[in-house]
C-alpha cells in the first residue's frame, strides 16, 4: 500500500476509483433529482451550470442527466467487477492447470483460449449477447468470456516459470498433493501480475459494457447505464449534443482511473516494464 | 521461412474449424425458436414444422453443422431471412468498406502516434512529455464510438466539408481514378466521408502507438552505442532517427499489426455511429432484426479476416525477425 501511495499514477487511479465507488454506493443520496422522474415540460433543458436546477441538463423525457449519470455508475462498476471477477477465477484456473499439468491438458486448454482470441473481443461479446438475449447478466457473462484468455495466458506463463522453482520441488518431495502445491504455493506468487491484468481488464470491461448497452444489448430500461444514455443522446445529436458528452466523460474518467492504477501497479511490481 | 509459413498455415485449419463450430453453436443454442419468431405467434404447429423441415432445423445438430459447413466452403452462406437475398452477396459487398476504414484508421494512428511518441521520448521528463503521455492515456481510455459521437456533434455539424453519415465512393478506388483518369472528385468524396470515422477509431490506437514508441525509444536511447554515436559528434536528429528509431520500430510494427485486427472490432460500433456501410453495421442491423443467417455469415467472415490478418502479421514479423522462425 505504501508503494501505491508513493506512485503518482497508481495514487491518482486509486483516488478516482475510490471516489467513483463512493458515488455508486451512495448514489441514492447524491442524486439531486429522481433519475427516473419523467417531466416532459423540461425535456432537452440545456446544462444550467452549478447554480441551476439541472446542472448537466435533461434528456428527451426531461430526466435529470447528472442524476442519471450518478445512478449509471452502479451498472458500469457492477458489470465490470462481476465480469472481471469471473474472468479472473476462470482464467487463473484454466491458466494454472494448463501450466502445471502441461501436455495434452495444456494443449486443449490453450487451443480453446486461441479460439476465443480468434474473434475481435467486442465482436465475440456482441455475438454471445445476441445469441443469449440482451440484458445485464448476459452482458456480464459475455464480457467475462472474452477476457478469460488474457488472464489464462499470464497465469500459465507465470506457473510455467514457477513450477521449476526449488520450493515447488520441495513440496513435491514432501509428498504434497498437486492441487495444494498449485493453489497454495505457486498461485500465491502469481498474485501481483494477475492483479495488474485484472485492473486493466476492469477498464476494458467498462468500455465493452458501454458498447453493448449503446447497441441495445446490455442493460435494458429502466436500468440506467452510460452506454444506453449515449444511444439515446445519439438520436438527439443535432438538437442536444450535450446528452452524449457527459455520460461519455464519465466512462473516460472511470476507465482512466483503472488504467492509471493498472499502469502504476505494473511499475511497482515489475520495474523492468516501467514507462511502457 | 517456407516451413514456418507452412506450419502457421497448417495451424490455421483446426482454428478455422473451431471458429466455424463456435459460430454455428452460438446461433443454434440461442434460446427461442427462430422459425416461430419469423412466422409470428399465430403460426400453426404445422407451419412451424414445415419451415423447420425446409431450413433443416429438424435434423440432428451435428448433421446440421456438416451441411452448413459444406455450404460455407462452397461460398453459400444461406439466404437472409428478412431480405431474401443471398448472405454471401451482402457480406462480400460490405467487406471492402470495413477493410478500408480499418486501414485508413491504422494509417492515421501511425502518422500521428509515432511522431508523438518520439516527441515525448526526446523531451523526456519535461512538461511536454507529461502532457503527451497524459493525452495518450486519455486516448487509450476513450471508447471509440463516444469519440465518434463527439466528432459528429462538435465537427460534422459545423463543418460542411465533413459529412455526418455514410460513404460516398472508395478512397482507394478514387485514388486509382485520380491516377488513371486525372479525376480527383471520387477520391475527395471518399476522403471527406472517411476522415471522421477513421479518426474516431484511429485515436485510441494512436495513443497506444505513441506510448510504445516512447518507451521503446527510451530503452534504445539508454544503450551504449547511442552514447558512442553522440560521442562521435553526430547531430542529435541523426542519432535519434537513424540509430535509435530504426531499432525501436520492431515492437511498434508488431503492435500496428496486432492493432489492425483490433481495429476491425472497433469498426463494428463506429460503423453504426457513422452509418458506414461495412460488415459491422450489417451484423448489428441483423442482430436487431434477428436475421440469423446474416449474423452467422457476418461473424464468421469477420473472424476469418481477423485470423488471416493476424497470420499475415506473424509471417511478416518472422520475415524481419529471424529469431521467431526458429522458435
Amino acid at each position: 500500500m505504501k508503494k501505491i501511495l508513493k506512485n503518482p499514477s497508481a495514487l491518482t487511479g486509486l483516488i478516482i476509483i475510490s471516489a467513483l465507488l463512493l458515488v455508486a454506493i451512495f448514489a441514492d443520496y447524491l442524486t439531486p433529482h429522481d433519475p427516473y422522474d419523467i417531466d416532459i415540460w423540461v425535456s432537452y433543458t440545456a446544462p444550467e451550470g452549478i447554480k441551476g436546477t439541472y446542472i448537466l441538463g435533461t434528456d428527451d423525457m426531461g430526466r435529470d442527466l447528472l442524476s442519471r449519470i450518478i445512478m449509471g455508475s452502479r451498472v458500469s462498476l457492477l458489470v465490470a467487477s462481476v465480469a472481471t471477477g469471473l474472468s479472473l477465477v476462470l482464467g487463473v484456473l484454466f491458466g494454472s492447470i494448463a501450466g502445471y499439468c502441461g501436455g495434452l491438458v495444456d494443449t486443449v486448454i490453450m487451443r480453446l483460449m486461441d479460439l476465443i482470441l480468434a474473434f475481435p473481443s467486442v465482436l465475440l461479446a456482441i455475438a454471445i449477447v445476441a445469441s443469449l438475449g440482451p440484458g445485464v447478466v448476459n452482458a456480464m457473462f459475455a464480457i467475462s468470456i472474452v477476457r478469460i484468455p488474457a488472464m489464462a495466458r499470464v497465469t500459465r506463463s507465470m506457473v510455467l516459470g514457477l513450477k521449476e522453482e526449488e520450493f515447488v520441488m520441495a513440496g513435491q518431495a514432501l509428498g504434497f498433493r498437486s492441487s495444494r502445491i498449485l493453489f497454495r504455493h505457486i498461485l500465491i506468487n502469481c498474485f501481483a501480475p494477475i492483479m495488474v491484468i485484472a485492473t486493466m481488464n476492469m477498464g476494458t470491461a467498462i468500455v465493452v459494457e458501454a458498447t453493448l448497452s449503446f447497441l441495445g444489448l446490455g442493460a435494458q430500461p429502466p436500468i440506467i447505464s452510460w452506454g444506453r444514455m449515449l444511444a439515446l443522446g445519439r438520436e438527439a445529436i443535432r438538437s442536444a449534443p450535450y446528452i452524449t458528452l457527459y455520460p461519455g466523460l464519465a466512462i473516460v474518467i472511470t476507465v482512466l482511473g483503472f488504467n492509471l492504477l493498472g499502469d502504476g501497479l505494473r511499475d511497482i511490481y515489475d520495474p523492468q516494464l516501467r514507462g511502457r | 521461412m517456407l516451413s514456418y509459413i507452412i506450419r502457421r498455415l497448417a495451424e490455421m485449419v483446426p482454428l478455422l474449424v473451431g471458429i466455424s463450430i463456435l459460430v454455428f453453436l452460438l446461433v443454434h443454442l440461442s434460446p427461442g425458436d427462430p422459425v416461430r419468431m419469423l412466422l409470428g405467434e399465430d403460426a400453426t404447429e404445422e407451419d412451424v414444422a414445415n419451415l423447420n423441415r425446409i431450413y433443416g432445423f429438424d435434423r440432428p445438430l451435428h448433421e446440421q453443422y456438416f451441411r452448413w459447413a459444406k455450404n460455407m466452403l462452397r461460398g453459400d452462406f444461406g439466404t437472409s431471412i428478412r431480405q431474401g437475398v443471398p448472405v454471401s452477396q451482402l457480406v462480400f459487398q460490405r467487406i471492402p468498406a470495413t477493410l478500408e476504414l480499418a486501414f485508413v484508421s491504422v494509417l492515421i494512428a501511425v502518422i500521428l502516434g509515432i511522431p508523438l511518441g518520439i516527441f515525448a521520448a526526446v523531451k523526456r521528463g519535461t512538461i511536454w512529455d507529461y502532457i503527451s503521455m497524459i493525452a495518450a492515456l486519455i486516448g487509450v481510455s476513450m471508447p471509440s464510438f463516444w469519440l465518434g459521437l463527439l466528432l459528429l456533434s462538435r465537427i460534422a455539424l459545423h463543418v460542411d466539408f465533413l459529412p455526418m453519415f455514410g460513404r460516398d465512393g472508395s478512397v482507394f478506388g478514387g485514388l486509382w481514378i485520380l491516377l488513371t483518369k486525372w479525376d480527383g472528385s471520387v477520391l475527395l468524396d471518399g476522403v471527406r466521408h472517411i476522415i471522421l470515422p477513421a479518426l474516431s477509431i484511429g485515436i485510441s490506437m494512436m495513443a497506444i502507438i505513441a506510448r510504445l514508441t516512447r518507451s521503446s525509444l527510451l530503452e534504445i536511447l539508454g544503450n551504449d552505442y547511442i552514447r558512442t554515436a553522440h560521442a562521435k559528434g553526430l547531430a542529435r536528429y541523426v542519432v535519434i532517427f537513424k540509430h535509435a528509431l530504426r531499432n525501436a520500430l520492431l515492437p511498434i510494427i508488431t503492435i500496428v499489426g496486432i492493432q489492425f485486427g483490433a481495429m476491425l472490432g472497433g469498426a463494428i460500433v463506429t460503423e453504426t455511429v457513422f452509418a458506414w456501410p461495412g460488415l459491422g453495421r450489417l451484423i448489428i442491423n441483423a442482430i436487431s432484426q434477428r436475421d440469423f443467417p446474416i449474423i452467422q455469415g457476418g461473424v464468421l467472415m469477420m473472424a476469418v479476416i481477423f485470423t488471416t490478418v493476424n497470420l499475415l502479421v506473424d509471417i511478416s514479423y518472422a520475415l524481419v525477425n529471424p529469431r521467431i522462425r526458429y522458435d
